[in-house]
């Protein structure tokens, strides 16, 4: 952890301490942040957004839980509890999931790759406002309009919207407009934020940074991006498709004038599946920076890392409809997507097998974000191999629809991605503040939320096999189901006071953490050459790099990476 | 940043990348053509499913329109050589014929669609097949509104002087766009006119 003393460019510029409060500070401050084209900026905003929405979707959460303790509870009415699992699943997925993709991507993509702001910067921050105000819109349906019971418009179909529920018929009000309209929205935005991202990383890379010397972490942050360009498209077309039926009168999901309910399951999950690998991927890519610096080891099998990558995108193209094996397809149709959800299984094998190699024999120190990551390794397994288990149809038709499912995804979402997205923030806000996080919170933080996580969803598990169907708002108490219910709920309050703790560390260590330095982790990747936090202009002369780990050959002159390459 | 860096080898080579428009074209490019996938899937599983109203047999195939729109591929291209050579008036002319068989295009498509209107009573709510068919068709013009409105704005600047030979490479850029548009006419017109009917 020792302060390196290799020569920091544009470290001259002191940055301003202590500014007075005034209203008209205050205002040129905000001003400041709301007109910013900075990628940094962007990507703190990004950040917040995320993990604000983080804190909704956990209430939503929380509400659910409270509601499932015990049978027959009264907390929420059955509408109320549609509006909250909606909610929950639409905000988590796509106000957090996909904003935290491009909080990291552009506060670390230029950094990484030596350039000094995203190839195009006012795009960024279009893309910012536009799923900022996408979310916004889906929230204000709480508050706007009128709904199906008077109350309020909020989305009550689930987060996939399944059709013929959402014609007009069927959702008179506003509460599918509002979904498909915000959603279409922060879709614009993420197709910006991902064409800037493919942009920034083939096209501004410094001198000598060559695509096979990329760090791994813009590596899959270009794949991710390129997978969110053919994901986001089908389920903007589809949604177009939704309102054209709701405003124009159109059939294309009118059962009675010869339209397809089915073909809206298609076209949502074309777009369903492949998504779930634009969050992980970038799930991934943190675990790529952080598992090799603090196993003090140069990653294992990059180029194969990076075909994984790759391979993991093209597979997830072809595997939607394992979502539906219960819908009623032919037996060529199932075992296509059976074979073809298993091949994923074998470049998701190939990452782990490589994150334990690139462990194995390393100097491994289990500070906060090293914690996380490995917490993450054990638990992305498991989240796969239930993913092959949901995978055999007749499995599948037996626990469609069932917690067990529930359980698998929430590994994924909660045990691989919220773990590495934690990780990522323990690892880089030093870098972003200019101060450490508190390690001792953070070991609170780690522990509650890994206990909690544990007791939650792997409870969930039996829930599931014990035939309890997701989506209900409440079950009689004599099917067995009260005292896993319970547990579920009490693990759930758990991971709830762990991410308190988690937030009271973030606004803590920003006023009173240990000052950080440049590069507190002693890592090799080009933003920790730049100051803490670094200068709007990054770097002040353009890096040259000549290896995988530029900032290894500046600290070891005497035995550089690039004789290895 | 570092002089050990700079002594490698690797200096004397030239650092070449990609142009980031280009790049962002073709993925905005991507993106598109997904979304079209997407309505031409729609529009072919849909072909024949329609209970009632008007079928695809009142479709009249607008061989000219398509005619027009095609050719200004070409119009582009030729556009595209003059103001990479700097030949500013050619430019010009090429850019306007570019612009001009792309708004003919549109007021074909107006007329087209004011017959089935009027004439056949197909609109987008009469039936199946006309919620496909305006859905599709009309997604490709709005792309040639957008894409008009993009070349009229290059228009204007041409028009006033504001056009010179370095601008070459973002006038590429854009006429990437205008290919593209024409090209997903090629899919629309087999999809609608000739395996639909």
């Amino acid at each position: 952890m020792a302060d390196s003393t290799f020569p920091v460019p544009g470290a001259l510029e002191a940055a301003p301490h202590g500014r007075r409060w005034s209203q008209a500070a205050f205002l040129a401050w905000l001003h400041d942040w709301v007109v910013t084209v900075d990628h940094k900026k962007l990507g703190i905003l990004y950040m917040l957004y995320s993990i604000f929405f983080l804190l909704v979707g956990g209430v939503e959460a929380i509400l659910i839980r409270i509601q499932l303790v015990r049978p027959d509870m009264h907390f929420l009415s059955p509408w109320v509890f549609n509006r909250v699992f909606t909610m929950h699943g639409t905000t988590m997925v796509f106000l957090v999931g996909m904003t935290y993709i491009f909080g990291f991507a552009n506060y670390l993509v230029p950094l990484m790759v030596g350039a000094r702001d995203m190839a195009f910067p006012r795009l960024n921050a279009l893309s910012f406002w536009l799923t900022f105000f996408g979310g916004i819109l889906l929230y204000y349906s709480f508050i706007g309009g009128y709904g199906l019971y008077g109350a309020s418009s909020a989305p009550d179909t689930m987060w996939w919207a399944y059709s013929p529920l959402t014609e007009r018929a069927f959702s008179p009000g506003h509460a599918p407009d509002y979904w498909a309209l915000s959603l279409i929205v922060t879709g614009f935005g993420t197709i910006g934020a991902s064409i800037n991202v493919i942009a920034t990383a083939l096209c501004l890379r410094c001198k000598g940074m060559t695509l096979m010397r990329l760090p791994l972490f813009v590596w899959l942050n270009v794949v991710t991006s390129f997978l969110a360009l053919l994901a986001i498209t089908p389920l903007t077309a589809a949604q177009v498709m939704l309102l054209i039926d709701r405003y124009l009168g159109g059939h294309f999901f009118d059962t009675q004038a010869g339209g397809s309910a089915l073909i809206w399951a298609h076209f949502f999950w074309i777009f369903g599946h492949p998504e779930v690998y634009v969050l992980v991927l970038p799930a991934f890519a943190i675990a790529n920076e952080v598992i090799p610096v603090f196993s003090r080891k140069a990653i294992f099998g990059y180029p194969a890392m990076a075909a994984a990558s790759v391979g993991i995108a093209f597979v997830s193209l072809g595997v939607w409809a394992h979502h539906m094996f219960t819908i009623g397809m032919t037996s060529v149709g199932n075992t296509f997507f059976v074979l073809s959800t298993m091949l994923v299984g074998i470049p998701t094998g190939i990452k782990i097998f490589n994150w334990v190699a690139t462990m194995w024999g390393g100097k491994i120190r289990f500070a906060t974000p090293m914690l996380f990551c490995t917490a993450f390794l054990f638990q992305f397994l498991i989240a796969g191999l239930t993913g092959i288990i949901l995978s055999v149809a007749p499995w599948n038709w037996q626990l469609h629809n069932s917690y067990f499912v529930i359980a698998h995804f929430h590994y994924v979402l909660v045990g691989a991605i919220v773990f590495c997205i934690f990780a990522g923030i323990y690892y880089w806000y030093p870098k972003v503040t200019g101060r450490m996080l508190s390690e001792k919170l953070g070991k609170w933080h780690f522990w509650l939320f890994v206990i909690g996580f544990h007791v939650s969803f792997d409870t969930m598990h039996v829930l599931g096999i014990l035939g309890m169907p997701r989506s209900i708002f409440t079950y009689e108490a004599d099917r067995g189901w009260a005292p896993w219910n319970f547990v579920v709920s009490i693990g759930g309050f758990i991971q709830a006071i762990a991410v308190l703790v988690f937030a009271f560390n973030l606004v803590h260590s920003y006023f009173k953490g240990r000052v950080a330095g440049n590069d507190p982790w002693d890592a090799w990747t080009l933003e920790w050459a730049t100051p803490s936090p670094p200068p709007a202009y990054n770097f002040a002369e353009d890096p040259v790099v000549t290896s995988r780990r530029p900032l290894w050959d500046i600290k070891h002159p005497e035995d550089p990476d690039w004789r290895y390459e | 940043m570092s002089t050990l860096a700079v002594a490698q080898a690797e200096r004397e080579q030239a650092w070449v990348q990609p142009s980031k428009g280009r790049v962002a074209m073709f993925c905005l490019i991507l993106a598109e053509s997904t979304i079209f996938t997407i309505f031409v899937v729609a529009y072919v599983y849909n072909i024949g499913k329609s209970l009632y109203g008007p079928t695809p047999q009142i479709l009249e195939v607008p061989i000219w329109n398509s005619i027009f729109l095609l050719s200004s591929s070409l119009t582009i291209w030729l556009a595209e050589r003059a103001v990479e050579h700097g030949r500013i008036k050619s430019f010009g002319l090429w850019w306007a014929l570019t612009f001009v068989l792309g708004a003919i295009f549109l007021v074909g498509t107006g007329i087209e669609w004011h017959k089935l209107i009027y004439e056949d009573g197909l609109t987008i709510s009469t039936n199946l097949f006309g919620t496909t068919f305006y859905s599709l068709v009309g997604l490709h013009a709005s792309h040639v509104i957008l894409g008009l409105i993009a070349l009229f704005t290059v228009l204007m600047f041409t028009v006033t002087g504001h056009v010179r030979k370095e601008h070459a490479d973002r006038i590429q850029v854009l006429a990437l766009y205008w290919h593209f548009v024409d090209a997903v006419w090629i899919v629309v017109f087999t999809v609608v006119y000739v395996i639909g009917r």
